[in-house]
């Protein structure tokens, strides 16, 4: 389980995050919408330890996050990240990017590291893409990469930032199926969207973010559907 | 030609060789001396804030922007001074070296410079710590895009490999320079000496070609 527990982030004289609070469970998907500026990817990115918060405490499976004493790079081995941006490693065929982590940070012997690189890569639909470099592929194909490379490290929730917004309208299509199938098979996962659809579809959860904190939470389908809030309804109307 | 001089033989081409040999050895130490410490060092700067930055770089500006000559003569003059004059291999090499990662430095700073900062927080978030990512993901890719300018660095550290000659060390000019004078033959002579300079820096440079287009990846 993560729990966010009244966490407060500051960039600066900036606050971003206002006192947030969020418990997402075991297999859950908990979509995150809100209007560009309220703080979604700064969440992802202290869940992740990648920023460090001001107040307030993040526990994943009950380890303290941001505790002096937490390894943070053996904890983001649990937590798989895809961004906004896929980030390949234009260096390295897509089996190498996906072998990379798998080796290297679990010391898994070459064979081994290979072979679950493969079955991600199916996976994820790249199955014939094993020896091609990644600047060669579109960018749904990349983004696909990105996730099969966060699967290799076998993690336990999945954090995703707008991983469609960087995409040609063509290609959205592609990458959502394959959160889809994700969801499906039972990854938890926090997924930073603005692909309405797919939040109340996929997701069993929505969060609305405004200004750093959380205005309105719900039942998917209820927050898109039926926002109770003003501000979800102003936010809705607006994207729609 | 009178008996003063004697004209170019087979007998010099042991001299020839010498002077081809030695422009190699120190070429190949500066290069790998100089890119080794360039690493280094432009990591370092790509790493450091301003402060740190203004140190280093006005030290490496006066490395780049002193005539090489005139520092191998102020260099060997004042260790000469000192009480222990070095061999000038050794004093060349030290010279050509820094002058050369002065050089490879700014190279690879700009090198590391452009790999993204979101391409580093991707490998971390893979949960590479912060040296396998420099290791595995920032100096491949931050190399790779350097690779040409290193090359053009290199290439230029082997003609400027000839301006040692002026603290005595016998490479390919300064040999060229003895048989001159005693041979009174210039033309063909330094038509042959830039022929080897040629002969060592094209492969080289064709070589760079080949792995560039190898790595437009
Ligand atoms: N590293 C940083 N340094 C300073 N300010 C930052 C940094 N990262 C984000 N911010 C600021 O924090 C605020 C929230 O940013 P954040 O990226 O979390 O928003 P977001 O909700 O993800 O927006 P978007 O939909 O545009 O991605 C913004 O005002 C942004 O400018
Ligand atoms: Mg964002």
């Amino acid at each position: 389980m993560i729990s966010v527990q009244n966490v407060h982030k500051s960039f600066g004289d900036l606050e971003v995050l206002k006192g947030v609070s969020l418990d997402v469970k075991k297999g859950e998907v908990v979509s995150v919408i809100g209007g560009s500026g309220s703080g979604k990817s700064t969440l992802l990115y202290c869940i992740n330890a990648i920023e460090p918060i001001n107040k307030g405490k993040i526990l994943v499976d009950d380890v303290d996050v941001h505790a002096k004493e937490t390894n943070k790079d053996k904890l983001r081995q649990k937590l798989g990240m895809v961004f906004q941006q896929w980030n390949s490693f234009p260096h390295m065929t897509v089996l190498e990017n996906a072998a990379l982590a798998p080796r290297i940070v679990k010391k898994m012997s070459k064979e081994e590291a290979i072979e679950i690189a493969k079955k991600e890569l199916e996976h994820v639909g790249l199955g014939d893409k094993f020896d091609v470099y990644p600047t060669k592929m579109s960018g749904g194909q990349q983004q696909r990469l990105a996730i099969a490379r966060a699967l290799a490290m076998k993690p336990d929730y999945m954090l995703l930032d707008e991983v469609t917004s960087a995409l040609d309208p063509e290609l959205v299509g592609e990458v959502l199926d394959t959160l889809r199938l994700l969801a499906e098979e039972g990854m938890t996962m926090i997924c930073v969207t603005h692909e309405m659809g797919f939040a109340r579809d996929v997701s069993d959860r929505v969060a609305y973010f405004h200004e750093g904190v959380i205005a309105e939470i719900g039942e998917a389908r209820q927050v898109i559907t039926d926002p109770q809030n003003p501000l979800t309804q102003k936010f809705l109307s607006k994207v729609r | 030609m009178n008996s003063l001089f004697t004209p170019l033989s087979w007998s010099d081409s042991g001299l020839i060789l010498t002077g081809v040999w030695n422009t190699i050895i120190i070429s190949v130490v500066a290069i790998v001396v100089g890119t080794l410490l360039g690493l280094i060092v432009g990591f370092l700067r790509a790493e450091s804030n301003k402060a740190v930055n203004i140190l280093f770089g006005s030290v490496l500006d006066v490395l780049r922007s002193v005539p090489l000559i005139i520092q191998l003569i102020l260099f060997s003059t004042f260790v000469g001074a000192m009480g222990n004059p070095l061999a000038p291999f050794v004093a060349g090499s030290i010279v050509l070296s820094l002058y050369t990662m002065a050089f490879m430095s700014e190279v690879f700073r700009s090198g590391f410079e452009s790999v993204s900062p979101s391409m580093q927080t991707a490998a971390r978030s893979l949960g590479m710590t912060k040296w396998q990512t420099i290791y595995h993901v920032r100096l491949p890719i931050g190399l790779r895009a350097v690779f040409p300018s290193w090359l053009g660095v290199s290439l230029s550290v082997i003609k400027d490999s000839a301006l040692v000659s002026v603290i005595g060390y016998m490479e390919l000019l300064r040999t060229s320079e003895q048989l001159i004078s005693r041979t009174q033959q210039p033309l063909e002579i330094l038509i042959g000496v830039g022929i080897f300079y040629f002969i060592i820096s094209y492969p080289l440079s064709h070589y760079g070609r080949y792995v560039e287009r190898k790595m437009a990846i």
